[in-house]
């Protein structure tokens, strides 16, 4: 097979061992571990007046229970804020065991450890916690009005009040030729992993060192938390992503209080001690996305064409912020999509509610501001009586304007620059998948069998593998295998089988040979994580740039031993030869060896090397000054700033008058991630993201009451949707590779759930011909709009009703 | 999410499932497909002392079916009488309304009496239970009786059973002559429990006119609820009978409740239209068999 593999759709090699049961997940791991359970809020906001374990105490395998007065040192201190920023100004967090008060349903009160699971529950069933219940506040509604607070020292509820602008907004609006003013709202979802979180902790007492495994997507950084609030020296600590069931973002969060206190308790204990999150704690411990108010004003020519833009979000951060306000600043400085938008201001109050915490779940507020950009394309076209692509392709970006600078500052900190892009030409391309000029006839057919049928699109740009590093370590053994490892994590994307196509491709090697190790602190000690796109973009170039270290090293060694110039050299097949002259080779295993003037005759391999080693050279040390023994390289990559990727999705609908079901009968995507390692596994995260995008339109939100209480939090209500209710998607791929790392690559993990909503709203709201300003929508309140007197008519249902079908 | 303690017991025979139950008293619970019962022992809303398994009782595994009805033995999964060709035969709605349950994995387990025992409002077949006029047998220590559905069902998961005893099968009488039937639902995903759905039967007089129209909902009451609609269409043609008339009857029967998936008014508009749909189709049927 050839070596050559990089953008080809190689099957995924760690498929067959997922899929046949072969994976070790969390779970899987300490079988004979003690278990712990936790006893958590049933409150949304109460004050903890006494905590009771004597009912447990007597519970036949109990082994410890512990509150927040057994945590001492830094595990005392409130949980940190991994990534701070100015304008938070009141940033809150948890302890990892409540510290007296609450805040929302979920929050862990009480560690039990026992024999097994079982008995770690029905101890917890028996501690009685007794509250003082306090006012709680939900949604984001509530928190705006600020009736009640949700930290006492924080009044109005507001966290943190971000603000950006490109210049006067209020005089671009002043002198646009047209404004308009609307507010829409967009609801909570979740990431909803199919495994949830655990962990797994083992302290060998005679070593003094731990180790944990942790459903991770950030192994190092939950490692230097371990470290530092159990107070232990890092080499004391190594952390294991296992294999991960899924992450979408809430497995970045770190350190969980659970990813402390079961390492805390092992310790104690000295024991293996582990705790598997159960789905119901999944819902109401971990973390959500995407609840926003969103008050937007536009101004516009009579062409359909943006002069000013300005956005106040109300974003629901749920009740504490340890993860910052990356959330809001995305949906605030990526709202502005492939568009060209001469003034544009954006604020965004991130508020506190007595809810589970807002993290990022994939697509990090990038969703909420597609949402926002794509709805104000949608309203501007129905007011001017335009096509919706056509106000679109009016406002883009053309391709002679990269690298294209929105003048704002992205989550990174570095400016939002688009690298490079076509965005007409994604439009140009989504207008013939979907059949865009089909629509009215569409539309006819459709009618004539009784359905409302209605198209919508949507296209975003995306910003993509932000630094501020990742690296990589390739070695080639004597054994001809190749270790490859980086630190970031692996949650299902495909990265043993990506990264094993780059470094075959970079080392002219079989993949066959290539074994790939992500997320392990024991082989790649500095990573940042698997987040935001970032994983092929940032590991995938550090790979590469470690690769082409081993190749220089290898051409060099090989050079020495063949008496030519390295520039003569190649590596294909696994084999080091000399350019157009067969039969003048070294195997690269065999370089391997002799990269190590310590050759031990423990193997074929090194007997066979001794062929190759020439006299030592008496006059030089065995390994020269800089050099090192072993072919293996580190590199890292740091880049610059993000990468942009972009696309365009149109949904086609279907709605049953008399029912109001809704039914996607085409979804189709148009995708630049540059240039592509695999497009099979591309198109498997665009149809994963397409899913959760459908999900997020249709069927997922988090129904909370007013006492704070998640009333669906278990997959029986909390409707993620199953395959059948998720459309074919038709995917047609555009590249256009950065230039701003060495593989031209784009990040894709997110971009499939990003326009959904946007685009589904716009199509159901053609097909029904009514605004629809709040999402997800089900068919039980698509029936309330339609039959409230009182909901905005679109101008094309004016037009459509006074002209007939055909308008 | 782990179930509280209980003992286990799987008797060998229906004799012994008895004298399990009788010994163990009010704390004791018959453990079918446990696919419904085994996520609430999970979740802790239920803690039996004790799950006395009728798995290993032999013989309650048939689905017999004659020309009066058919007999669905307790350890019928859903799967096995959605396949019944002999039962779809006698009575058609076992299929229709089977095929609506849950998922293959679910239906592969659950069973259709473990349904009707467990008497969820939003299950499919206790509708079809009181849509075809059906009834159950119970075993118990003192003997064996049967009881309609009318006086099983007293409320949502509640039978009027009580006391050590097991439902050994239930009943479904036979598609009366010249009838059809259909049934529908709406559910938010496919295979989750119904927003709303109903079969129901239409009976024709000789003539091809509707003698008789019979409908019967789900997750729209708290229990299984039975509704004639004749009058709406009472001696109409069966194939330009006004069925929106029915539909509308129907409407002002239902009384349904609002939840996180639905309100009210939107389950009786449901209720309406899949009338209105269904009706059109078992009558459909209904000529087309007389033809
Ligand atoms: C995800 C999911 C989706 C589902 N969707 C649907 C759906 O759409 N429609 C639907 O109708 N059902 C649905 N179900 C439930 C499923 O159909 C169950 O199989 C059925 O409700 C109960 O049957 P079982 O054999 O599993 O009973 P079990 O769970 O074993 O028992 C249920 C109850 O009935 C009692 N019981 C069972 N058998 C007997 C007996 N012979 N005598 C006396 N008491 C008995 C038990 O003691 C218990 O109280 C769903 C279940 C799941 C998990």
């Amino acid at each position: 097979m050839t070596t050559k593999l990089f953008g080809e759709p190689v099957r995924r090699r760690e498929d067959a061992r997922l899929i046949i049961g072969k994976g070790r997940y969390l779970d899987d791991i300490g079988h004979n571990a003690l278990a712990a359970a936790f006893v958590r809020s049933p409150h949304a906001h109460a004050r903890i007046t006494a905590i009771d374990t004597d009912g447990a105490l007597d519970v036949e395998g109990l082994v410890a229970i512990y509150t927040y007065e057994d945590l001492h040192g830094p595990m005392a201190e409130p949980l940190p804020v991994l990534i701070p920023h100015p304008q938070l100004h009141h940033p809150r967090t948890g302890y990892p065991l409540a510290n007296g008060i609450v805040n929302h349903v979920g929050e862990p009160i009480v560690m039990v450890v026992a024999t097994d699971r079982y008995i770690a529950e029905d101890a917890a069933e028996r501690i009685l916690v007794s509250y003082e219940e306090l006012p709680v506040v939900v949604g984001v509604d509530a928190a705006r009005e600020a009736a009640n607070w949700v930290h006492e020292d924080v009044p109005t509820n507001v966290a943190a009040h971000h603000h950006q602008e490109t210049g006067d907004v209020e005089a671009a609006l002043a002198g646009s030729t047209r404004t308009m003013s609307f507010t829409q709202y967009i609801e909570r979802s979740a990431c909803t992993p199919m495994e949830g979180k655990g962990v797994h902790a083992r302290w060998d007492a005679d070593d003094s060192s731990l180790r944990v495994y942790t459903s991770t997507q950030a192994s190092t950084s939950v490692r230097a938390a371990i470290a530092a609030k159990l107070e232990l020296s890092l080499d004391k600590v190594e952390v294991i992503a296992p294999d991960v069931g899924g992450g979408f973002g809430v497995k970045i969060v770190h350190p969980w209080p659970e990813e402390l206190l079961i390492p805390l308790a092992a310790i104690a204990l000295g024991a293996e001690v582990k705790w598997t999150e159960d789905r119901r704690e999944h819902f109401i411990s971990s973390a959500h996305e995407r609840q926003q108010r969103q008050e937007i004003t536009v101004g516009y020519d009579d062409d359909g064409r943006i002069s000013a833009l300005d956005v106040h979000i109300w974003h629901d951060n749920g009740a504490y912020t340890p993860y910052g306000i990356i959330v809001p600043i995305v949906t605030a400085t990526q709202l502005v999509g492939p568009y060209v938008i001469p003034t544009y201001r954006v604020r965004v109050e991130s508020v506190y509610t007595n809810t589970v915490i807002v993290t990022p779940y994939r697509g990090a507020g990038r969703p909420q501001g597609c949402y926002a950009m794509e709805r104000t394309m949608d309203r501007i076209a129905d007011e001017l009586d335009l096509d919706r692509a056509v106000v679109r392709e009016r406002n883009l970006i053309q391709a002679d304007q990269f690298p294209y600078d929105h003048h704002l500052t992205f989550q990174d900190g570095r400016p939002v620059i688009y690298d490079s892009g076509d965005y007409v030409g994604l439009m140009d391309k989504l207008k013939v998948l979907v059949g865009w000029p089909e629509a009215s006839r569409l539309r006819d057919e459709a009618a004539a069998r009784g359905k409302l049928l209605g198209v919508g699109m949507a296209m975003y740009v995306e910003g993509t593998g932000p630094g501020p590093y990742e690296g990589g370590h390739v070695q080639v053994l004597g054994s001809g295998k190749v270790l490859v490892s980086t630190g970031l994590t692996s949650q299902g994307q495909g990265h043993e089988t990506a990264f094993a196509q780059i470094v075959a491709s970079e080392l002219g090697v079989p993949i066959e040979d290539i074994e790939v190790t992500t997320g392990d602190t024991r082989r790649f000690g500095y990573a940042v994580g698997t987040f935001a796109s970032r994983a092929a973009v940032m590991s995938g170039n550090a790979i590469a740039l470690a690769a082409r270290g081993v190749k220089e090293k290898a051409l060099r060694i090989a050079a020495d031993v063949l008496e030519v110039d390295p520039g003569d050299l190649e590596i294909d097949e696994g084999l080091v030869q000399v350019k157009g002259t067969p039969g003048a080779s070294i195997p690269l295993r065999t370089v391997a060896v002799l990269s190590n003037p310590l050759r031990y005759a423990f193997d074929e391999a090194a007997k066979q090397a001794t062929q190759f080693a020439g006299p030592a050279d008496d006059s030089k040390p065995p390994v020269a000054v800089g050099d090192a023994p072993g072919l293996e390289h580190v590199d890292y990559y740091s880049p610059i700033r993000s990468t942009f990727a972009s696309g365009a999705h149109a949904a086609i609908v279907e709605i049953d008058p008399a029912t109001w079901e809704i039914e996607i009968v085409k979804y189709a995507v148009v995708h630049d991630c540059g240039n592509v390692v695999n497009p099979m596994i591309v198109e498997g995260q665009v149809h994963g993201g397409v899913a959760q995008g459908v999900g997020g339109a249709l069927y997922e939100r988090m129904a909370y009451d007013s006492d704070g209480q998640l009333q669906n939090a278990s997959f029986m209500d909390f409707l993620m949707p199953y395959a059948s209710e998720i459309p074919d998607v038709v995917i047609d791929h555009q590249e256009t590779p950065s230039p701003l790392n060495p593989l031209g690559i784009k990040g894709a993990g997110e971009a499939g759930v990003i326009p959904g909503t946007a685009a589904i709203a716009s199509a159901i709201e053609d097909a029904v011909g009514r605004r629809i300003s709040s999402m997800p929508i089900s068919p039980t309140e698509l029936y309330d709009l339609m039959r409230n007197d009182d909901s905005e008519l679109t101008a094309a249902h004016a037009r459509r009703s006074g002209t007939g079908a055909m308008a | 999410m782990k179930p509280a303690p209980f003992r286990y017991a799987d008797p060998g025979t229906l004799d012994e499932v008895l004298t399990v139950l009788s010994s163990e008293g009010e704390g004791a619970k018959v453990l079918a497909g446990g696919q419904s019962l085994l996520p609430l022992l999970s979740m802790r809303l239920a803690a039996p002392a004790t799950l006395v398994d009728i798995n290993r009782v032999p013989g309650l595994d048939t689905v017999e079916a004659t020309g009066d009805g058919v007999t669905v033995g307790a350890l019928v999964r859903h799967n096995a009488l959605l396949h019944d060709d002999a039962a779809a035969r006698v009575q058609p709605l076992l299929a229709r309304a089977t095929a609506n349950v849950a998922h293959p994995a679910i239906r592969n387990r659950g069973t259709t009496v473990g349904s009707i025992a467990h008497a969820d409002p939003s299950g499919e077949m206790t509708s079809v239970l009181a849509l075809t006029d059906g009834s159950v047998t119970v075993a118990t220590p003192s003997g064996v009786e049967t009881i309609g559905w009318r006086d099983l069902f007293v409320g949502p998961l509640e039978t009027s059973i009580h006391g050590p005893a097991v439902v050994t099968s239930a009943y479904f009488p036979a598609l009366p002559a010249r009838s059809g039937t259909a049934f529908a639902e709406a559910a938010r995903r496919k295979g989750d429990y119904a927003v709303c759905g109903g079969g129901v039967v239409v009976t024709l007089d000789a003539d091809g006119r509707v003698a008789a129209v019979r409908a019967a909902y789900i997750s729209v009451g708290l229990t299984p609820e039975v509704h004639d609609l004749t009058d709406a269409v009472v001696g109409q043609p069966a194939d330009s009978a006004d069925w929106a008339a029915a539909g509308e009857l129907a409407r002002t029967l239902v009384d349904p409740d609002t939840d996180l998936h639905a309100s009210a008014d939107y389950r009786r508009l449901l209720v309406g239209v899949l009338t209105e749909r269904t009706l059109a189709e078992a009558a459909a049927e209904a000529l087309g068999g007389m033809a």
